[in-house]
């Protein structure tokens, strides 16, 4: 033990070297279970109170649209005689003479407009076609956007210069100028083709103007989720990885589908997540001008344009279309923001 | 710089002529014709006005035709506005949306740069969390529902302001707050996540140790650091001012370019929806090539390629 004493002594010290005892044994076993990407993200995204609130938001919406007209007694397109511009919770004369018959009638939560249409019902299936439209045409989005830019990025060089070109055309044309007049220009040849040929009269049944407009969006938009993709695969694609799986023999589409876009996913599902709220803004936007969905089919953007002429009686018309629109864009962009700092915080600015 | 400028340019003038091309192909696939939507005109009459403004011939001639004369500057002659040329209505309307869209941008930076500082100088204290709200609040309400409920309150229920065309200065003040709303709120967001980042560098620190006062070091590193993303930001800024036009100027019956662009379509006044498309993303784009520019000479770090 004195040899210790001096510092300059080379010496081991033997103890140091006994095989460990139970105790010392304990304090190396792992005791947390391996954590994935997947449990990683979900509880990061967990802690956010705010991300979570709007899930749930996002989650009653959809239910309040998708399933709320199963169950209300009035359908969107039907004209209830007599009680046409009716207030709130307001009954038309014909129906309170039914109520003293003894008949249970359902109230008109949120009054009837000019044609006597249940507005509620109306606002349900708005929400639906914005949630429609922002969910669907934000997938299409994805696939052909990182498609595209997975392409590009993996084979590089003249393909890479030639691709992102016709990108960063695409992204200079001002998208809105097109977009109303695509969206215009699209529903005739699609009606025409819902009419004549048989494969395609599932057009008529989803609606020509929304078909429209998935198609318009998934043609501008998709440059964005290119450009993102792209840039996820030039540092992904250096990766030993890649090299190990070239090595083995992959293919080239098994590399991106297996390696370049899984190891990306993240960002795919953050950019779509945000994608959405820019989709139905657009949609709005449009219905707003006249230009997006065709009548009789409500739109939150359209039902707030028609309201804008009685908007002195019937305010309660204006507001609740345009409560249901914010807090749709609203939760889906905090949505984003929360899946964002949970699946990719690399992203966050 | 001058090859950049060049290049920019070139690639420009390519993008507007596609713009030109597809809105032409575009605008003939929509069925129906300028003339028919007003009271049926009779058959003769309908093959001599599709004469005399060549509408008979086809479409590819036709496109040969305009494209000539758009290379000289002409934009033809409105077909539902007889004998009024394209570029006249442009000469007249364009200045009113110009002007709102102006003054919205100057409100929109003027509040948001100021207030995105003093969010980001008060990281966590009230009066941060109530403007990352507002903002928040801000960027999930379609420019649509601004203008409505703006119109609602002032207009119909106080009616303290006008709402109804640009005749007073007073007109202006709705419909450029229903514009600025968005990007105020945008603005002041980025400003405020950018200039935290920078206080957060070492050059800060360095420019506080040298002596430099708070308010010198604020102003003149600070602030010119953490402005730059605002002027990236003026592009797309540009690009929604116009969107939101489109609403504003129909919410509140002004006869600017972005009420002529929509109504010229359901008109299907050809030369007009070529016309306005045409001189928007010139607009667009020439404003875009000038915001690069301009990135360049505030941040000499940037290289332009």
């Amino acid at each position: 033990m004195d040899i210790k004493k001096n510092p300059f002594n080379f010496q081991l010290d033997v103890s140091d070297f006994l095989p460990a005892d139970e105790s010392e044994k304990q304090s190396l076993v792992v005791m947390r279970e391996s954590v994935d990407f997947w449990k990683d993200g979900f509880r990061r995204f967990k802690k956010n109170k705010l991300a979570m609130a709007s899930l749930i938001v996002i989650i009653i919406i959809m239910i309040f649209a998708f399933v709320g007209p199963y169950f209300y007694p009035y359908s969107y397109e039907q004209q209830i005689r007599e009680s046409e511009n009716l207030g709130i919770m307001q009954y038309s004369e014909e129906e309170l003479a039914r109520i003293e018959a003894g008949e249970k009638v359902f109230p008109h939560i949120l009054g009837t407009d000019s044609l006597g249409r249940d507005l509620m019902v109306r606002i349900m299936v708005g929400s639906r076609i914005s949630l429609l439209v922002g969910i669907v045409a934000s997938v299409i989005i994805l696939v052909i956007g990182s498609i595209y830019g997975a392409i590009a990025g993996y084979f590089g060089g003249k393909v890479d210069m030639i691709m992102m070109r016709i990108v960063d055309i695409i992204y200079t044309v001002p998208d809105i100028l097109i977009i109303i007049l695509l969206s215009v220009t699209l529903k005739y040849p699609l009606k025409d083709l819902a009419d004549n040929v048989k494969a395609f009269s599932w057009i008529n049944t989803v609606g020509i103007g929304l078909i429209s407009i998935f198609i318009v969006f998934s043609l501008l938009y998709w440059v964005g989720m290119a450009r993102i993709v792209r840039s996820q695969v030039l540092t992904l694609k250096e990766q030993e990885y890649v090299v190990a799986a070239k090595a083995l023999g992959a293919s080239h589409s098994r590399i991106i589908r297996k390696h370049l876009l899984t190891n990306s996913i993240g960002t795919l599902i953050v950019t779509t997540t945000l994608q959405i709220p820019s989709s139905i803004f657009t949609e709005s936007f449009l219905s707003f001008l006249g230009l997006g969905v065709s009548a009789p089919m409500p739109s939150l953007g359209s039902l707030a344009s028609q309201a804008i002429g009685g908007i002195k009686s019937y305010p309660h018309r204006l507001m609740a279309p345009a409560v249901v629109i914010s807090l749709i864009i609203l939760s889906f962009n905090l949505l984003g923001d929360g899946l964002r700092d949970a699946f990719d915080p690399r992203l966050k600015d | 710089m001058f090859a950049y400028i060049v290049k920019r340019l070139a690639s420009a003038i390519v993008t507007i002529f596609l713009v030109a091309t597809l809105t032409f192909f575009l605008m003939h696939l929509i069925p129906g014709g300028p003339f028919l939507a007003e009271k049926a005109p009779s058959p003769q009459t309908l093959k001599a006005l599709q004469e005399k403004y060549g509408l008979d011939k086809p479409v590819g001639i036709q496109y040969l035709n305009y494209m000539k004369r758009l290379i000289s500057g002409d934009l033809g002659t409105s077909l539902k506005k007889r004998g009024q040329e394209v570029n006249d209505i442009i000469r007249t309307k364009f200045p009113v949306s110009a002007r709102i869209g102006l003054l919205a941008v100057i409100v929109a930076v003027s509040i948001g740069i100021p207030m995105g500082s003093i969010a980001a100088l008060n990281r966590g204290k009230w009066f941060d969390r109530f403007l990352m709200f507002i903002s928040t609040l801000g960027i999930a309400i379609p420019g649509f529902v601004v203008s409505t409920v703006l119109l609602f309150f002032f207009g119909v229920r106080l009616r303290i302001l006008p709402t109804v065309g640009l005749t007073t200065p007073l007109h202006y003040i709705l419909p450029v707050t229903a514009l600025s709303f968005y990007p105020t709120a945008y603005i002041s967001r980025l400003m405020r996540s950018s200039m935290l980042d920078v206080l957060g560098q070492d050059y800060m620190r360095t420019a506080r140790a040298k002596g430099l006062s708070q308010f010198m070091a604020l102003f003149k590193h600070a602030l010119r650091n953490a402005i730059l993303p605002v002027v990236t930001y003026l592009g797309p800024l540009l690009a929604y001012i116009l969107t939101g036009s489109f609403v504003v100027e129909k919410i509140f019956t002004i006869p600017g370019l972005g009420s002529e662009f929509v109504s010229s379509i359901t008109d299907r006044d050809y030369p007009m929806i070529m016309g306005t498309t045409i001189f928007l993303a010139f607009l667009l784009i020439t404003m875009n090539v000038i915001v690069d520019i301009a990135y360049k000479i505030i941040d000499p770090r940037i290289k332009l390629k």
